[in-house]
């Protein structure tokens, strides 16, 4: 199956099974690219999981953009699930507010996404509800702000000894 | 036997406790323990010998490559993915070049793909040598060691004859390779090629069949099909566990799907598989070597992508275009599509993807790296729970866990 035809086969599945949880499908380069809501994610995971034909049996990875332009959709988490028999790859992408970054977690259909879900509460502070062990880490216990989101630059802003303005982001 | 002495038998067999009720010792294992080969802290709950729990801190290595990625233009991130899988950053940089091409849409001559399997399958070599070689050392065969690091040496003189760094190597370019091979680097892979062979062979008669070897690792940290899928494994350690996948040939990239090679998988999932499995993919690696040589097409060894690829000095200084060109390139002011792009590419380890987030601005609006450490290294304490001390730290070599790789 080519990567046109798997997007369509699973968006009508999908928009059959789901209905609004499916809010839209695109190609993106060689991804077909799935976005949901919050509420529908695990469910969409399970089926797309344990459907004979599909079989997403593994997650690739999982990770965080922040887009604080977006406003109320401010966090987007993606997640690439593989099939391996057949070699399908999907990503799933669901949206969430900076005012409530709650994120049902996939260690319960996966367990791989344990530490990739730590690591994305470490560096962006998206809580994961239900995840077995949501602490930091790759930072300090202590750290108390999410250093990957946008509004942390990336030195201390009162350096003085570099003026890097002209070639600054 | 007196009464007396069956009540004090009795006794005896009573104090055994129950587990709950069992005093554990905590043991601190690293961070900087010599036999865990890199910074890796384990926190293990022990008794006598034999390992109850075992809790990981990963972190001690952090960089905040992600977070640096963000700010610094699409060529000045190549030095960045050396330092994650450090043993075999060529396998890296390769990685990264192509999820850029994938991005801007850039087509590589085959000669420039050609180049770089050969470079790809040498840094896996070395790769294989590394891990192997350290899991010799760690069930007490230090002659191996000795032995095939010469030729890990060998390989870094490769990598020095084409772009004058050995470990970090920031090899390739955007768009193809820096230059074309010199004929020290060709005299040196033939000779790597003529004569590794012959020391692959020896360091096998060495230790693969030897008894002491064979006990040590058959059947030490087994892991089963199911559990490592469940974990994210990917590359040698799934393959060890029974599962054929490999990025190569599922996703081939830079033209591996040019080259017959064999895919060797294990069956048990165990430190001597996952041994096995490298070591045949060293063959493997060195046929693939081979055939690109002698298939070896002529051409350019870099694609017309002007807007990445610095041009010839001789140009910038007697050309007004290049000038530009390579102002715009030293300066990081290239114009590049906005897209979501990840590609994938069989690391070391396994599938090293890089998630690449374009907003149109010279330097990434994210960049994710799919680091196959880390994600199976969270696996660990599952695999040497019930196990011995021992054979926790030979598991942990066998899994060869990078610290770089493993906290990028």
């Amino acid at each position: 199956m080519d990567k046109q035809a798997l997007l369509t086969t699973i968006h009508d599945q999908l928009k059959a099974k789901f209905g609004d949880g499916l809010v839209s499908s695109h190609l993106d380069y060689d991804f077909p690219v799935f976005i949901l809501q919050r509420e529908s994610l695990i469910e969409v995971m399970r089926f797309l999981k344990e459907d004979p034909e599909l079989n997403f049996h593994f997650l690739t990875t999982l990770c965080t953009i922040h887009l604080p332009e977006n406003k109320g959709k401010e966090f987007c988490m993606m997640y690439q699930l593989h099939n391996m028999a057949k070699n399908y790859r999907i990503r799933l992408k669901i949206f969430v507010s900076q005012n409530d970054t709650v994120v049902p977690t996939a260690t319960v259909l996966y367990p791989a996404a344990n530490w990739m879900e730590r690591q994305e509460y470490d560096f962006f502070g998206i809580n994961f509800k239900g995840h077995p062990n949501l602490k930091r880490i790759l930072n300090m216990d202590e750290m108390n702000y999410f250093p990957m989101r946008k509004e942390y630059p990336v030195e201390d802003g009162s350096r003085e000894d570099k003026d890097d303005t002209m070639f600054g982001r | 036997m007196s009464k007396q002495k069956q009540k004090a038998i009795d006794q005896d067999i009573l104090a055994v406790q129950k587990p709950e009720e069992k005093e554990y010792s905590t043991l601190n294992l690293g961070p900087t323990h010599p036999a865990t080969h890199g910074i890796f802290q384990n926190i293990l709950k022990m008794d006598g010998e034999i390992i109850v729990e075992a809790e990981p801190t990963v972190g001690y290595i952090h960089r905040a490559f992600e977070k640096i990625a963000e700010h610094k233009p699409y060529n000045q991130i190549t030095p960045l993915t050396d330092r994650l899988n450090y043993c075999s950053s060529p396998i890296n940089n390769m990685g990264w070049h192509m999820t850029v091409e994938k991005l801007i849409g850039a087509t590589i001559p085959k000669r420039a793909e050609y180049m770089r399997v050969i470079i790809m399958e040498l840094a896996r070599i070395s790769d294989h040598i590394v891990c192997n070689t350290v899991i010799a050392v760690d069930t007490g065969a230090m002659t191996g060691f000795l032995y095939l690091f010469q030729w890990r040496e060998l390989i870094y003189e490769i990598f020095e004859a084409i772009c004058g760094a050995r470990l970090t190597t920031n090899i390739g370019r955007i768009g193809g390779m820096e230059r074309d091979f010199s004929p020290v680097a060709w005299a040196k892979i033939d000779k790597f090629l003529k004569e590794f062979p012959a020391a692959l062979r020896e360091f096998d008669s060495l230790v693969t069949r030897n008894r002491i070897f064979m006990d040590r690792t058959i059947k030490c940290g087994p892991v089963s099909a199911e559990m490592a899928l469940a974990y994210g494994f990917t590359g040698p350690n799934l393959r060890a566990a029974g599962v054929d996948y490999d990025v190569r040939v599922a996703n081939p990239y830079s033209s591996y799907g040019d080259f017959d090679f064999k895919i060797p998988i294990g069956t048990g999932g165990d430190v001597f598989d996952r041994y096995m499995v490298r070591h045949e993919e060293m063959w493997e690696s060195m046929g693939i070597i081979q055939q690109a040589i002698k298939n070896m097409p002529d051409g350019p060894f870099h694609g017309d992508v002007p807007d990445f690829y610095l041009p010839p000095k001789e140009e910038v200084y007697n050309n007004m275009e290049a000038l530009i060109y390579h102002f715009k390139i030293v300066m990081g002011e290239m114009d590049v599509p906005k897209g979501e792009v990840y590609h994938a590419v069989e690391g070391g380890n396994g599938e090293l993807g890089f998630f690449l987030v374009s907003d149109g601005a010279r330097t990434p609006y994210r960049l994710h790296f799919r680091r196959p450490c880390f994600i199976y290294y969270q696996a660990y304490p599952e695999i040497v729970k019930g196990g011995m001390l021992s054979d926790a730290i030979l598991t942990m070599s066998s899994m060869n866990v990078i610290a770089g790789e493993l906290d990028a």
